[in-house]
């Protein structure tokens, strides 16, 4: 019983990256029909943003001499490094989708895979091979409730990611630019002759879900504080699974699912040997797509692919 | 030839002057030419690349050579135009006119017939070509392999117009499929014991263990297939990328082929004639069934599926057909592949070959043999080429692809057919001007 307590406080923890990140293609995919497929080295980006500024501002209070508190630096680098990596969202927009708004929707997946390559190499080319470590920023307390061990960070980080989609629920709900995200996703025809223009709300859309996949990338490196170029491909790729899952479009769907995929990976892995994660969490997710193949929050809409 | 303009300028001349000569020569006067050109490499190679101070023969055309080391690029340019240009223009001029009378002979025959005198001239020009070092027999081989995999995502992704991600995989299953096969029945290995056959007998058998290798990516796919064409959109995307990873995982954790090691020390049965072969069989099949009626068919439910479906179109029943057919060809092409670099893991098989295989095709072009074969072949020369430059040609290349996708959303020669007799024809010359 204690263990199975254990590993829901994990699930919960691996859940939420899977979750915050899945969000970033949700809406990506609610406004443009299309799949970032580069999100998830937007989420490598931010990790290693994240890892900058938090240097940075250790360096600053280091040199000043400034009793800088870690939570506070850690409240700071998450706000900050959300904000930078929103301009590497918009700028993918910019330069990879935009252009290719019109032409058919595998160029813009193309385009999408290789500025991930892009960005990958990139990091690869600037900071070399060497993996780097996350900076421990706060002190890593164990609680034990009952049986079960939690760690504050694991607190934190679900505390986080949770907030951050109750911030994003709100804005998309009351706001009026999130209601414009709405509109676009109801009908991306009819919204631009409303004087709504597709090319605000894009790249908003896109800042916003790079900003979320920073955080996730700097709580993932709270957790696990190796980071390497190639983080993003596995993570990426599995929250890709998980936005499906949750239907195509679904912001709370792509929540349910990115914690859902976190609960089976670590329980599969708990129950049988770990190397068989892979295949009984991607078996599971087949099954459940061949009975829901729109997801649990997919609309069935015919979509004719602009091909 | 609309835009032919009467301008007297001497470069507007000489292109015009080009391009009669050009236009004039057949398929058949240009492949003896090259032919002349590699044997002329054959004899000669050695002696020019050591009267224009190159250390050796220039392999991949001095394209490796360009970025290391700027100073030899003269030497490479002239050993071009030495040992290629020259040659090719002298016996393209001199064979015009029986060539083109050749051409006039075969078109005459059976398509088969003509395609067969064409590629073996073909065939005996790269042979010769890849004798002169072992890599340029690797980067050909694997260009080969590379055209395969193409046409056979382009039959799904171009011709179907659906997006699937899951080559690698069917690729994974044919390699380790036609590797077990050959190294249980034909090979001494320390995994699989002694060999069952007579290892005479393996080369022979090469082929059925291929088809063998095809068969089960084959079967793969159709696990995809069936719950995957229910519905239209990236539904296929999203399936056949959780395929990838399970066949992936499930590869890793069978520990009789290996495990997350790999398998190893496959017989040598993939020679240049075997690829060569395979991938002529490849193309021609595959630009056979799309422009057969199935082909059409095809293409209208990628157009419009209810359409498609209205003329009597058995859409699902197509699609399914077409999906086993390119997961087929992409099993061949990875028995192929394991038995050329005679070591496969499963981590050859990921994210990263899939990224390779979709820049291919949609670099090239969607709907096109033509556009596919370009493809393979320019970013695999591309990635020979910029291997100098280490992980900046990761940088170059995407960049290249995303320029192609933002001017030519399709690729390069897409939607185009592929017609071997036309190619075939003879060029003659009419009056002229």
């Amino acid at each position: 019983m204690d263990l199975f307590l254990q590993n829901i406080v994990n699930g919960l923890q691996w859940g939420s990256f899977y979750a915050l990140i899945a969000l970033g293609y949700s809406m990506v995919y609610s406004i443009l029909m299309l799949f970032n497929f580069a999100h998830g080295d937007v989420f490598m980006v931010g990790s290693y943003i994240g890892f900058g500024v938090a240097t940075a501002l250790l360096g600053l209070a280091a040199a000043t001499g400034l009793p800088i508190p870690g939570w506070l630096i850690l409240v700071l680098t998450i706000l900050f490094s959300m904000f930078l990596t929103s301009f590497v969202g918009m700028f993918i927009e910019r330069v990879g989708y935009r252009p290719l708004r019109e032409a058919p929707r595998a160029s813009a997946a193309i385009t999408g895979l290789m500025i991930g390559i892009i960005l990958e190499t990139g990091n690869l080319a600037i900071l070399g091979a060497r993996r780097l470590s996350f900076p421990q920023l706060i002190e890593s307390t164990t609680y034990q409730l009952g049986g079960v061990f939690v760690t504050n960070k694991k607190i934190l980080i679900v505390a986080v990611s949770l907030g951050l989609m109750y911030l994003l629920h709100r804005f998309i709900q009351k706001s009026k630019w999130g209601m414009a995200m709405r509109a676009m996703s109801f009908d991306f025809q009819a919204v631009p002759l409303m004087g709504i223009s597709i090319n605000r709300i894009a790249p908003l859309t896109f800042a916003i879900g790079s900003s979320l996949a920073a955080a996730a990338g700097i709580l993932y490196g709270l957790a696990y504080p190796v980071l390497d170029p190639y983080m993003g491909i596995l993570l990426g790729w599995k929250a890709f699974v998980a936005a499906i899952l949750g239907g195509r479009g679904s912001i709370l769907g792509a929540a349910l699912a990115g914690f859902l995929l976190g609960f089976i990976e670590i329980f599969v892995a708990w129950i049988f040997p770990s190397t068989l994660r892979d295949v009984i969490a991607y078996s599971i997710i087949l099954l459940i797509l061949t009975f829901r193949p729109h997801g649990f929050f997919g609309q069935a809409h015919s979509t004719q692919l602009r091909l | 030839m609309r835009n032919r303009t009467t301008t007297s300028a001497p470069a507007a001349g000489f292109r015009s002057r080009l391009r009669q000569f050009t236009a004039s020569v057949p398929l058949i006067g240009w492949l003896l030419g090259i032919f002349g050109a590699v044997l002329a490499e054959y004899f000669l190679g050695d002696l020019v690349s050591y009267y224009l101070g190159l250390p050796k023969i220039p392999v991949l055309f001095g394209l490796l050579t360009v970025l290391k080391k700027p100073l030899l690029i003269p030497g490479i340019l002239g050993y071009l135009v030495l040992v290629y240009a020259i040659p090719v223009v002298i016996i393209v001029r001199i064979m015009q006119k029986p060539a083109n009378r050749l051409a006039e002979f075969l078109a005459g025959k059976r398509v088969t017939i003509a395609a067969l005198v064409h590629l073996s001239l073909f065939y005996g020009a790269l042979h010769l070509w890849a004798d002169i070092s072992d890599y340029r027999l690797l980067v050909l081989k694997l260009t080969m392999i590379a055209i395969m995999l193409t046409l056979s995502i382009n039959v799904i992704n171009g011709y179907m117009g659906e997006f699937s991600c899951s080559h690698p995989g069917f690729m994974a299953l044919g390699a380790y499929t036609a590797s077990t096969i050959t190294l249980l029945l034909f090979a001494n290995d320390k995994q699989f014991g002694p060999a069952l056959l007579p290892e005479a007998l393996g080369f022979y058998f090469f082929p059925l263990a291929l088809v063998a290798g095809g068969i089960a990516a084959a079967v793969g796919a159709l696990v995809i297939a069936i719950p995957s064409f229910r519905t239209r959109g990236d539904y296929l995307a999203i399936i056949s990328l959780a395929f990838l990873f399970i066949v992936k995982s499930i590869i890793e954790n069978l520990e009789f082929v290996g495990g997350p090691r790999g398998m190893s020390s496959q017989p040598d049965y993939a020679n240049l004639p075997m690829v060569f072969t395979v991938m002529v069989l490849c193309i021609w099949i595959i630009n056979n069934f799309v422009r057969s009626t199935m082909g059409k068919a095809l293409n209208a439910v990628r157009d419009n599926e209810l359409a498609a479906d209205a003329m009597t179109v058995d859409t699902r029943r197509t699609k399914i057909i077409t999906f086993l057919f390119g997961a087929f060809w992409a099993g061949v092409a990875g028995g192929l592949f394991a038995h050329v670099l005679r070591y496969v893991n499963p981590g050859s098989f990921g994210i990263q070959r899939l990224a390779e295989i979709l820049a291919m095709v949609y670099f090239g072009g969607l709907n096109s043999v033509t556009g596919s074969i370009v493809g393979a072949v320019s970013i695999n020369v591309l990635s020979e080429a910029l291997r100098p430059l280490e992980i900046y040609k990761w940088i170059i290349i995407p960049l290249l692809l995303i320029l192609v996708m933002l001017y030519r959303p399709t690729g390069l020669i897409a939607f185009t057919e592929f017609k071997p007799r036309e190619l075939m024809r003879p060029k003659t010359t009419k009056g002229g001007e």
